[in-house]
C-alpha cells in the first residue's frame, strides 16, 4: 500500500504544539530546590516517541476497519475501566484516584485517556451508521448512554474532569451528526439547572426561560415533561448531591468562585497561578525564570498548571502563540472532518476535536479562573504518558482522515 | 434539511464546520482576552503580589557612629559580629522552627518569650534570635543550614570599646531598645531589637550615633525557606556620623591605671576656659562591653546589686558634701559682698575650736591655726576661721549668692543622668525643715561656710566652680562634644582678687594641707575636702588647677572613704602633671612624693546639750542614686 499522502498544515501544528509543549516542560521542571519534576521533559522525550510511532501505525487503519473495531475497542476500554474500579492505583498529581493501571507493580498509565478515544470510535459508528440524525430526546437515549458509561465509570475514580470531557465529547458529535441545536440545548437543560440550582431565585429564571423555549420550539409533549421534570429533578437533588461531593470537589468548585475564601489551602492553587500569569506580563519573565515556578508557589506546574508556566514566562505573547496554535489545530481538524466524505471518518475527525477542545478550554480556563480546578492534562503541554499517547493517536488518527477525504477529491469545500 | 445521507452532504458539512469554526474562535478570543486582562491591564498587581511572595524584606543594621577622642583615638567602635534570625510566615512555624534550633541554640523560655514578641511586633520581618551569636553558633548553624528552612544568618555591625572599663562611665553602654521606650517614642525610627544608647555618650548623642538601617532581600520559596540572598541591599545602610569628643584617652586611660582599687570616687579633667572635659572618671565601673548583644542576667543582676555601685557615675550622678572645697565659695561671697579682705582677721584666731551657742565647733587641727588672715585660712583650711565668716555672711546672703554662683543648678554637662545638687534655694526652705524663724540662732551659717550642712554639689559641679576660679570668673558650661548651653553669666569681681584667691590655692599646696600635691617643675592650685560621712570613713576631695597662674587644666577628684582629701590630692597632682608634662613627666612629679601627714579632716561639733541635731536628711552622704534599668 503507498504511503498515504500527509496533511502538512496539520503535521507542522502538532510538532510546533510538541517542540513548545516540550520546551515549556523543561522549563516546568528548573526550579531552585529541585523537585522530581526536573527530569520528566526526559520521560516525555521517550512518550513523544512512542506517541509518534503509535500515531504512525494507526495512520495505517482504514476507517473501515476502526469503524469494525470499535465496539470492541469500546468495550474493552469499559471493561479496562471496571478493573480500575478494583485495582487501580494512585499516582502523581492524581495520587487520591485510582486511575492508574499498574501490573505486575509497574504503572502503565491511565487507561482513562484512551477510552475518551474509543467512545469517539463507538459515538462515530454509531452516529455514522444511522439513516437520519437522533430527532427526539428517546432517540438520543444511545448516544448518550455510550458516552455516560465510560463517564460514569470514570467519576467513580474518581475523576471529574474526565467524566466532563465525555460530555465535551458527546455534544460535539451529536452537533457534527446533525443534530438540532434545540435538541442540545433540551438535552443540557438538566446540567444547566444543576448548575443554578445553587441559587434558587437564578434557578427560577431559569427554569422560566426553559419552559418559553419548549413552548417555542414545540417538542412531542411527553418529551418537553420529560425534560421539563428533569430539570426540576436536577434543580432538587442539586443540595443532596453537592453534600455527597467530596469535601475537595466542594472546596474547589468554591473557591472557583472566590479564591480568597481560604487563600492557602483550596484557593491556594488558583490565587497562585493567577498570580504567576498576571506577574508574566506582556513578554514575561523569559525562559526559566518564572519567580511562581521557581520557588515553588505554582502547584502542579508541570501537569496541571503548566500553562501557568507559560503565561509567567513567556508571557501574553507566549500564551497568544499556544492559543493560536491550538485554535488552528482545531480548525484544521474540523476542516478535515469537513472533507470527509465518510460520515464515520468526519465524525471521528470532529470528535477528535471535542476531545481536545475539552481538554484545551478547561484546562486553560482553569489556569486563568474562568473554569473551576478539575484537574485535566492540556494537550502536548502537560507531563503524562497516556494522554500524550492518546493525542499524538488522535492525530494519527486524523491525518489518516485526511488523507482519505483527499483521495476521495473532496478538498474544495 | 433532507433526511438521511444528506446530513454529511459537504455543503451540510461545510455549513457546520463554519459555525464550528466561529464558534471556537469566539472562545479562544475570550480566553484571550482573559489573558490580557490578566497579564497587561492587571500585571502590575499581580507582579507586585509575585514580588511579595518571593522577597522577604530583611533589615540592615546600619553601624553607630564611631566615638573617637580629640586626637582622634577610637574610644567606641565598631567589629563584626553576627545575628540569627528566623523568617516565620506564621508564629506555629516560628515554634516548629524553634524546636528545631533548640538543641543547637539553646535558649531558655524568657528569650523564647521574648522571640515571639518580636514576631509578634514585625510578623513579616525576620524574627531575631540571637544577637551577636559567637562564632562556634554560628559555625554550628551554618553546617545543618540545608536541615533549617528560614534561617537567616547575617552580619552585623556590633559596638566595641577597646579602653572597656577605663571609659565606661564617659560612654556608657548600648542595648536592644526596650518595649516600653518604644511606645513612648523615646527612640525614633527603631524597632523591636534595635540597638540603642543606654546611658554616657551613647544615649546623649544616640540621634547622631545612629545610622539609618538599610534593607535587603531574600527570596524565599513557597514553604519559607530561603532560597538566595540578595547581593546588594535595597536599601543601603547609612553609618551613624562620628561622633569626636573632647576627651584625650590618654588621660583617661591613665586616670584609670593610677586609681587605686580600694577607693571608689570619680575624676574629672577640664580645660578651664573653655568646659572642655579631658577626662571623666569614675570607679567602681563595669565593662560595657558585656552589654553588646544583651548582658546576661547573673551579670546584669551582679551589677545590680553589687554594694559598690559600679551602675553609678559618681562624677556626675552622685552628690557629696563638697566640704572644705566650698569654702573658696564661702571666701568669694565674703569677697563680692566686701565682708572681707584677703588680709582681714577675724575677731576670734583659732584655738581648735568655736563656742556657737551652747556647742563647741571644733577646727580640723585640735591644736588650732592661731590667728589667719583669709589667705592663711584658706591655706590651712582653717575652719575657725570661716565659722566666723560664715556669720559673718548670714545665712539669707549666703544662699543668695550660692544660687547665683550655680551650686543648686546642674552643671548642663552632655551626659544624662546628672544630679542636680543640693543647695537651699531660700531661707524658706529652713522655714520648712525647723519652723518659721527658729532656725535663726542655729548653727547654719558655720555648716555652710566650710561645706557641710544642706549642701551637697556633684563633683562635674565643684570643677566647673574651681575652673571660674582658675580662669578669673569665666563659669564654662562642661561639654565632651559641644556645650548644651551657653555659659551663665561670670563671676564679676577684680583680677586681682582671682589673683589672690590663686595665691591662696598655691598655698594650699605650696604649704598648706595638699603638700602631698605639690608638683617640682609646675605649679599646682587646689584645695582638698574632707566630707563628713555619717555611714563610715569620710570622703576625700581634691580640686585643683595648673598652671596655677593661667590654669590650662582643672582636676577634680572625690574618693569616698579616703578619709581625708588629702590623700587625694596626689592623683590628682599627678594626672594635672601627666597632662600638661606628657608622659615623661609624671613620673617625677610630686605624685609618687611619699604623702606623709593627713592634714584636713572633717570638722566635728560637739553638743554641749540637747540642742536639736541637724536633721538626718541634710546631711547627704554619697547617698547611692538609683540607676535607671536599661
Amino acid at each position: 500500500m503507498q504511503a498515504p499522502r500527509l496533511d502538512r498544515p496539520l503535521v507542522l501544528l502538532t510538532m510546533a504544539l510538541m517542540l513548545y509543549g516540550l520546551l515549556v516542560l523543561y522549563s516546568a521542571g528548573q526550579t531552585d530546590i529541585p523537585t522530581p519534576a526536573r527530569h520528566v521533559w526526559e520521560r516525555q522525550v521517550l512518550w513523544l516517541v512512542i506517541g509518534c510511532v503509535a500515531a504512525a501505525l494507526v495512520m495505517r487503519l482504514s476507517p473501515h476497519f476502526l469503524e469494525w473495531i470499535a465496539p470492541v475497542c469500546y468495550a474493552g476500554g469499559l471493561v479496562v475501566l471496571l478493573l480500575l474500579l478494583a485495582v487501580g492505583s494512585g499516582k502523581g498529581t492524581a495520587a487520591s484516584t485510582r486511575s492508574w493501571l499498574a501490573i505486575g507493580g509497574v504503572t502503565l498509565g491511565q487507561p482513562a485517556e484512551l477510552v475518551k478515544l474509543t467512545t469517539v470510535l463507538m459515538l462515530a459508528r454509531y452516529l455514522g451508521g444511522l439513516r437520519i440524525p437522533p430527532q427526539t430526546m428517546r432517540e438520543l437515549v444511545i448516544p448518550v448512554a455510550i458516552a455516560a458509561a465510560p463517564a460514569g465509570l470514570v467519576m467513580l475514580q474518581p475523576d471529574l474532569g474526565s467524566a466532563i470531557v465525555f460530555g465535551g465529547i458527546l455534544f460535539f458529535m451529536l452537533y457534527w451528526s446533525g443534530v438540532s441545536v434545540r435538541l442540545l440545548v433540551m438535552l443540557a437543560s438538566p446540567l444547566l439547572s444543576l448548575l443554578l440550582a445553587f441559587s434558587t431565585p437564578v434557578w427560577g429564571v431559569g427554569f422560566a426561560v426553559l419552559c418559553v423555549l419548549l413552548i417555542l420550539w414545540r417538542p412531542f409533549v411527553w418529551e418537553g415533561l420529560a425534560v421539563l421534570g428533569a430539570n426540576l429533578a436536577t434543580g432538587i437533588v442539586a443540595k443532596p448531591l453537592w453534600q455527597h461531593l467530596k469535601s475537595y470537589q466542594q472546596n474547589r468548585l468554591v473557591s472557583f468562585l472566590n479564591p480568597e475564601v481560604d487563600p492557602r489551602a483550596t484557593g491556594w492553587h488558583i490565587i497562585q497561578s493567577k498570580i504567576a500569569i498576571g506577574s508574566g506580563g506582556l513578554l514575561g519573565k523569559g525562559f526559566t525564570m518564572g519567580s511562581q515556578k521557581r520557588l515553588a508557589f505554582l502547584p502542579a506546574q508541570h501537569t496541571d498548571f503548566i500553562f501557568s508556566v507559560v503565561g509567567e514566562e513567556l508571557g501574553f505573547v507566549g500564551i497568544t502563540v499556544a492559543l493560536l496554535l491550538f485554535l488552528f489545530l482545531l480548525l484544521t481538524i474540523i476542516r478535515i472532518a469537513r472533507r470527509c466524505s465518510d460520515p464515520f471518518g468526519s465524525l471521528l475527525a470532529f470528535g477528535i476535536a471535542g476531545i481536545l477542545f475539552t481538554h484545551i478550554f478547561e484546562n486553560v480556563g482553569m489556569t486563568a479562573n474562568v473554569m473551576p480546578i478539575t484537574g485535566i492534562p492540556l494537550p502536548f503541554f502537560s507531563y503524562g504518558g497516556s494522554f500524550l499517547l492518546t493525542c499524538l493517536i488522535a492525530v494519527g488518527l486524523c491525518l489518516r482522515q485526511a488523507s482519505e477525504a483527499r483521495e476521495l477529491g473532496y478538498r474544495d469545500l | 434539511m433532507s433526511p438521511g445521507r444528506q446530513a454529511f452532504h459537504p455543503f451540510v458539512l461545510a455549513q457546520r464546520g463554519t459555525l464550528a469554526g466561529r464558534a471556537l474562535i469566539a472562545v479562544f478570543t475570550l480566553l484571550i482576552l482573559q489573558f490580557l486582562r490578566l497579564q497587561v491591564i492587571e500585571h502590575g498587581k499581580y507582579r507586585l503580589r509575585s514580588e511579595s511572595n518571593r522577597l522577604r524584606q530583611v533589615p540592615l543594621v546600619a553601624p553607630r557612629g564611631v566615638i573617637l577622642d580629640r586626637s582622634g583615638r577610637v574610644i567606641a567602635e565598631n567589629v563584626p559580629g553576627y545575628s540569627i534570625l528566623l523568617l516565620a510566615n506564621h508564629a506555629d512555624s516560628l515554634r516548629a522552627m524553634l524546636d528545631r534550633i533548640q538543641p543547637i541554640v539553646q535558649l531558655d523560655s524568657e528569650q523564647i518569650h521574648l522571640i515571639y514578641a518580636r514576631q509578634r511586633a514585625a510578623p513579616y520581618e525576620p524574627t531575631l534570635i540571637v544577637k551577636d551569636a559567637p562564632f562556634a553558633l554560628v559555625s554550628r548553624l551554618e553546617e545543618r543550614r540545608s536541615a533549617l528552612p528560614g534561617l537567616v544568618i547575617q552580619t552585623e555591625p556590633k559596638r566595641a570599646y577597646p579602653d572597656s572599663i577605663a571609659i565606661a562611665h564617659l560612654v556608657g553602654y548600648v542595648g536592644e531598645v526596650t518595649e516600653q521606650d518604644l511606645g513612648n517614642g523615646v527612640f525614633s525610627g527603631r524597632r523591636p531589637g534595635s540597638i540603642v544608647g543606654k546611658v554616657g555618650l551613647e544615649r546623649e548623642y544616640e540621634d547622631s550615633l545612629q545610622g539609618s538601617d538599610g534593607v535587603r532581600f531574600v527570596e524565599v520559596d513557597a514553604l519559607g525557606r530561603v532560597v538566595r540572598e540578595e547581593g546588594a541591599p535595597a536599601l543601603p545602610t547609612v553609618a551613624g556620623r562620628s561622633l569626636q569628643t573632647t576627651i584625650d584617652l590618654d588621660l583617661q586611660r591613665y586616670i584609670d591605671s593610677i586609681w587605686p582599687r580600694r577607693y571608689r570616687g570619680a575624676m574629672i579633667a577640664m580645660e578651664p576656659r573653655t568646659g572642655a572635659i579631658l577626662a571623666l572618671y569614675s570607679y567602681p565601673a563595669y565593662n560595657p562591653n558585656d552589654f553588646v548583644g544583651g548582658i546576661p542576667r547573673a551579670l546584669w543582676a551582679g551589677l545590680n546589686d553589687d554594694p559598690a555601685h559600679p551602675l553609678l557615675n559618681r562624677a556626675i550622678s552622685t552628690r557629696y558634701p563638697p566640704a572644705s572645697t566650698f569654702k573658696l565659695a564661702t571666701a568669694l561671697i565674703a569677697l563680692q559682698r566686701g565682708l572681707v579682705r584677703f588680709d582681714s582677721h577675724m575677731s576670734q584666731p583659732c584655738r581648735g575650736g568655736i563656742q556657737w551657742g551652747n556647742r563647741f565647733f571644733k577646727c580640723w587641727k585640735h591644736d588650732g591655726h592661731g590667728s589667719l588672715d583669709l589667705l592663711g585660712a584658706i591655706a590651712s583650711s582653717c575652719d575657725v576661721y570661716f565659722y566666723q565668716l560664715g556669720v559673718r555672711i548670714g545665712v539669707a546672703n549666703f544662699i543668695e549668692s550660692g544660687n547665683a554662683l550655680g551650686f543648686r543648678s546642674a552643671s548642663g554637662v552632655d551626659l544624662p543622668n546628672e544630679q542636680q545638687p543640693m543647695y537651699p534655694p531660700s531661707t524658706e526652705y529652713y522655714d520648712r525643715i525647723y519652723g518659721k524663724g527658729r532656725w535663726i540662732n542655729y548653727a547654719i551659717p558655720l555648716n555652710l561656710a566650710i561645706g557641710q550642712g544642706e549642701n551637697a554639689q556633684t563633683l562635674i559641679n565643684m570643677v566647673r566652680f574651681y575652673a571660674a576660679l582658675g580662669n578669673g570668673g569665666h563659669v564654662p558650661t562642661p561639654y565632651i562634644v559641644a556645650p548644651r548651653h551657653a555659659s551663665p553669666p561670670p563671676v564679676v569681681l577684680p583680677e586681682s582678687t582671682f589673683l589672690a584667691m590663686r595665691n591662696a590655692l598655691i598655698a594650699v599646696v605650696e604649704r598648706g594641707t595638699a603638700r602631698g600635691a605639690r608638683l617640682a617643675n609646675l605649679q599646682l592650685a587646689g584645695k582638698t575636702g574632707t566630707a563628713q560621712n555619717p555611714h563610715g570613713l569620710d570622703h576625700g576631695w581634691f580640686i585643683g588647677f595648673a598652671p596655677a597662674t593661667n590654669p590650662r587644666v582643672v582636676v577634680g577628684g572625690i574618693m569616698e572613704f579616703a578619709e581625708h582629701g588629702t590623700a587625694v590630692a596626689p592623683y590628682v597632682a599627678r594626672v594635672v602633671a601627666r597632662y600638661l608634662l606628657g608622659p615623661d613627666s609624671s613620673r617625677e612629679g610630686a605624685g609618687i612624693a611619699p604623702f606623709v601627714v593627713p592634714e584636713d579632716s572633717a570638722p566635728r561639733s560637739e553638743p554641749l546639750d540637747s540642742t536639736p541635731r541637724r536633721p538626718e536628711r541634710a546631711t547627704p552622704a554619697a547617698r547611692p542614686v538609683a540607676v535607671r534599668q536599661p
